[in-house]
């Protein structure tokens, strides 16, 4: 069983919100220890750009594991702010420490988010 | 899971090590235990342990055994030894593959065919249809046997420690070929020195009731050589880098051993040496004669993307011309590494085409296969 911490909202897309998702807030976004453990060894991410905008439920960038290729869903809308450089060298960060420093992305959100699901919901969606 | 799943005799230790298990072939079957890249590592640096539980096992016996497999399959199976295997295919008689086989020769009248858990069930039923005539019996005996397997450069040393008696002949054995030995806990065991990954390795055939015993076994007397519980994702990368084809990938019954760049495996004999009639060989023989209109490739990437089974290939206009049948990022070169199908003026080394990555063209250089040999 893989876990899901319950401070954190997530998408039906396997991301990771940190913080409130109200508009004009910053929050941090990743991917589930699920999404981490499906795809296997990741060994390339392609995370959006600082500036970029993202759109909630829009592809933004991907995962590349030894096993298979996973598009990148945005859980949330805004301007991405961040974006965590340290996944170029060490991608497996992502295997090993999916919501702490296997954190993708940083977004300024323009558009509060009203869809996503808390832990309890997001733990049901994966069992 | 559905109830026709199919289970290893091995699922209670797959569980036990936390494997992930997924459906395969109608198995229920581990991907990985741990991780794909420490999986794939331990196999090229010390030793791997693989459940192949569910790949098929079909005996075929009688005087005309031999003569039967000579018109049934693509190569001379009689010029087989005792104790040899050959790597061979089932063909349709359009000359398309039906599934690719290893077959070891157990006694002058015996021989012993593997084939893909997928296809075991079309095999079996093709293979008893061109038994008509001869004197020779098939059996399908895949639910009596297990298949574990021990791959790496450590492989020797374990496997002969696992045996009572026979692990002189372990050590003397070649590659391809196989003998009967005694395993620890009086457990007879059929032990081949073939595999599927590049490495040197034993693939032992057990009574799928003492398959527990020997997987133990492995992982007992493995343990001082840092033996590793290996799933499927590793097994598909290990045999890309070894550039060995994968069926329904690189074949399928569009696709002849030619196309492939396995030609070598069709035997048509020669005026000193004749060869009967097989099942495929005007096609063959017309295939070998006209060469084929696209060809089997290695690709070699520069960037991160890799190139996946089912993405196009694309000439310097964009156009798609060929098809990716594997790919993935290979642990070894740390490069993204495929497979593909291409025209033949495409195919020399050092051409470069893209690859349509998911709408992004991504170059990559043809290469001559395999991409990884282990150093003899």
């Amino acid at each position: 069983m893989s876990n899901v911490p319950e401070e954190l909202a997530y998408s039906a897309e396997h991301e990771w919100v940190s913080g409130e998702p109200d508009a004009g807030a910053e929050v941090t976004v990743g991917i589930t220890e699920h999404a981490a453990q499906a795809l296997g060894d990741i060994v390339y991410v392609e995370a959006p750009r600082v500036g970029d905008t993202v759109v909630a439920g829009e592809v933004c960038g991907e995962l590349e594991s030894t096993k298979a290729v996973s598009e990148l869903y945005s859980p949330v809308s805004g301007t991405v702010i961040a974006v965590n450089e340290a996944l170029e060298g060490a991608p497996e960060t992502l295997n090993s420490d999916a919501y702490g420093d296997g954190w993708i992305f940083k977004v300024e959100i323009s558009e509060t988010a009203t869809d996503l699901l808390d832990a309890e919901a997001y733990a049901a969606l994966t069992e | 899971m559905s109830d026709a799943t199919l289970r290893s005799p091995l699922h209670d230790q797959h569980v036990a090590l936390g494997a992930t298990l997924v459906p395969f072939a109608g198995w229920e079957m581990p991907v990985r235990y741990t991780g794909d890249i420490a999986e794939h590592t331990a196999v090229r640096t010390a030793a791997g342990l693989f459940d192949l539980s569910h790949m098929g096992e079909i005996s075929i016996r009688g005087d005309q055994a031999a003569a039967f497999l000579d018109h049934a399959l693509v190569g001379r199976i009689s010029a087989v030894a005792l104790w040899g295997a050959k790597y061979t295919m089932l063909c349709t008689p359009e000359g398309g593959v039906i599934d690719d086989l290893i077959v070891y020769r157990r006694d002058w009248d015996h021989f012993f065919i593997v084939a893909n858990a997928a296809n075991k069930d079309v095999v079996v039923e093709e293979l008893t249809a061109r038994l008509a005539g001869f004197d020779a019996t098939l059996e399908d005996i895949s639910p009596e046997v297990a298949l574990i397997a021990v791959q790496g450069p450590r492989a020797e040393d374990i496997v002969a420690r696992m045996c009572t008696r026979g692990d002189d002949d372990i050590r003397a054995m070649r590659y391809y070929s196989a003998a009967n030995v005694l395993l620890q806990g009086d457990i007879h065991a059929f032990v081949a020195r073939t595999g599927y990954t590049g490495e040197d390795g034993f693939e032992l055939f057990v009574d799928a009731d003492e398959a527990a015993a020997v997987w133990a076994l492995a992982l007992e007397e493995g343990a001082a050589d840092g033996i590793v519980p290996c799933g499927l994702s590793s097994r598909d990368t290990l045999r890309l880098e070894a550039g060995m084809p994968l069926y329904g990938q690189e074949l399928t019954r569009d696709t002849t051993p030619f196309d492939a760049g396995l030609g070598r495996i069709v035997v048509f004999g020669t005026p000193a040496k004749p060869r009967g009639d097989f099942v495929g060989r005007e096609a063959l023989l017309r295939a070998k004669v006209e060469g084929p209109s696209r060809v089997l490739v290695g690709l070699l990437g520069d960037g991160r993307r890799a190139a996946r089974a089912g993405y196009g290939v694309l000439d310097a206009e964009g156009a798609t011309v060929g098809v990716v049948t594997s790919g993935a990022p290979s642990p070894t070169l740390g490069r993204p590494i495929a497979m593909a199908y291409v025209p033949a003026t495409l195919a020399e080394p050092g051409t470069v085409v893209g690859i349509d990555v998911r709408g992004r063209r991504e170059d990559m250089t043809v290469t001559a296969l395999p991409f990884y040999s282990r150093a003899s």
